[in-house]
């Protein structure tokens, strides 16, 4: 059986790691390759870093990061921010990425995902979703609305309808980001993860909320995510990957426990 | 020198990097004039079998392959490396290399754990029991896990060339040994220390399984 993965998020920008609390003022907080090996030491699963730099002098730093990050661990790692053709997915591919993450770009050029998946094979495409919960309405029936841009601007597409079309397209992995969860470390969005899990065949990442190990046991569970992400929760040291990992294998969570 | 097979399938610089880490030499060609200069050769692949199978004809590397293996010399495949050994591959009715007798196989659509449906593709870490001593999976950790991606899976016609049986709601070949010949389903380049070690393992190996 295939074990749940555990996967620390890094927000890089200009070659420097960051983590934002609801997307407002982000503090930098250290080298994303140093942090990098320490997780893979730590038993991280797989590692996803996003790049936030605006600038395109900031994407050949990231560039050199991928590059000394792939030096480094041995295990997969997906870069996302910024990807808006195959020439920059394929970039960071060869840099050493094993995945691509792909977000507001996707929503707003949607055959971007199909043409990555015939270049590189739907296991290297991910779909970053950014979700926020809305009144149901005709529009999104699902209750769950697509925003982008970082969770500022709405786009009137409904959450669920957008998991199954890029299913359809080709997406490999689907990295399910709560608006309302992220940055609270008050829990992940169970139902929403539920509802997304359910209705795709493709692997679920949650993320969005993780604050204690019993957040990502719910999710693991109840949510059934294939992946939990982290983030501030291992970033201020708070808990380590295995203390997360030991926790879950305790309670039946099937685990890579040897690494 | 690790040869390392160029057949345009995927991303081979992985494999490069974690030889690199472990201090090993190897160079990465499609030239069976440069390869056959190579102690070793590792013979990695992301992608569709009969693309592959075309790559590799392209290049004369389908002669090659055997011609190397018949020599005795040691040979590691890896993923869509190791499904292109066997006699034939279900994903778009490909004819193979067929140095293994078997097939690959897709995994079923029903497969199910605890009364759930199962995901294609089989992506993420996974458990390897290996079933007998052969000096590449020396020193592997019970218990180890390695990171698989693939929709199709290595059913060898004898069993008894399986080294490492997974279980994905059925169980299946993850690693095959034949002569001097090792293929395995997973990442090793990607699998972390346990990973590493098959790695370093394969690269001290003089290619016989009794060694």
């Amino acid at each position: 059986m295939l074990s749940k993965r555990i996967i620390p998020c890094l927000d890089v920008r200009n070659g420097k790691l960051t983590k934002g609390i609801k997307f407002k003022g982000n503090i930098d907080i250290g080298d994303p390759v140093e942090a990098a090996r320490e997780y893979y030491e730590q038993g991280a699963d797989e590692i996803v870093f996003y790049d936030i730099t605006a600038s395109s002098d900031g994407r050949d730093i990231m560039i050199d990061v991928v590059r000394r990050v792939a030096e480094t661990i041995f295990i997969p790692f997906s870069v996302g921010g910024g990807i808006r053709t195959v020439q920059d997915m394929r970039q960071v591919i060869l840099a050493g990425a094993e995945k691509i993450s792909i977000n507001s770009e996707a929503v707003q050029n949607p055959p971007l995902i199909a043409e990555g998946a015939r270049a590189f094979g739907s296991q290297c495409i991910v779909l970053g979703m950014d979700v926020k919960t809305v009144t149901p309405s005709a529009k999104t029936p699902s209750g769950y609305e697509m925003v982008i841009h970082g969770g500022r601007k709405f786009t009137g597409i409904d959450a669920l309808w957008w998991a199954k079309e890029a299913e359809n397209l080709g997406v490999g992995e689907i990295c399910l980001n709560s608006i309302d969860a992220d940055g609270t470390q008050e829990g992940y969005e169970i139902e929403l993860t539920q509802l997304i899990s359910t209705n795709v065949r493709i692997p679920v990442i949650a993320s969005g909320g993780a604050g204690k190990p019993e957040h990502l046991f719910d999710v693991l569970t109840r949510g059934r995510a294939d992946a939990a992400l982290i983030a501030s929760m291992v970033h201020y040291r708070t808990y380590t990957i295995q203390d997360i990992k030991t926790y879950l294998d305790d309670r039946g969570v099937k685990m890579r426990m040897i690494w | 020198m690790i040869g390392i097979v160029d057949y345009k399938a995927g991303n081979l610089t992985s494999v490069a990097r974690a030889l690199r880490y472990l201090g090993k030499p190897c160079r990465i060609s499609d030239d069976p004039e440069v390869l056959s200069q190579s102690s070793h050769i590792v013979f990695p692949g992301v992608g569709a079998a009969g693309e592959a199978m075309a790559n590799l004809r392209q290049n004369g590397l389908d002669q090659w392959i055997p011609a190397w293996l018949e020599k005795g010399k040691p040979m590691l495949g890896i993923c869509l490396g190791t499904q292109v050994i066997f006699e034939y591959s279900e994903e778009n009715h490909t004819p193979c290399l067929g140095i293994v007798a078997g097939s690959v196989r897709r995994f079923p659509e029903d497969l199910q754990q605890d009364g759930l449906p199962l995901k294609i593709p089989h992506m993420g870490w996974n458990r390897v029991s290996f079933q007998k001593d052969h000096p590449v999976f020396q020193e592997i950790p019970d218990g180890a896990e390695f990171y698989f991606v693939h929709s199709y899976y290595p059913s060898p016609a004898d069993d008894r060339r399986v080294v490492g049986w997974t279980d994905y709601g059925i169980p299946f070949c993850a690693a095959v040994a034949l002569r001097n010949l090792v293929a395995v389903q997973f990442h090793p380049e990607k699998s972390g220390r346990p990973g590493l070690q098959i790695l370093a393992n394969f690269c001290s190996w003089g290619g016989s399984d009794a060694e």
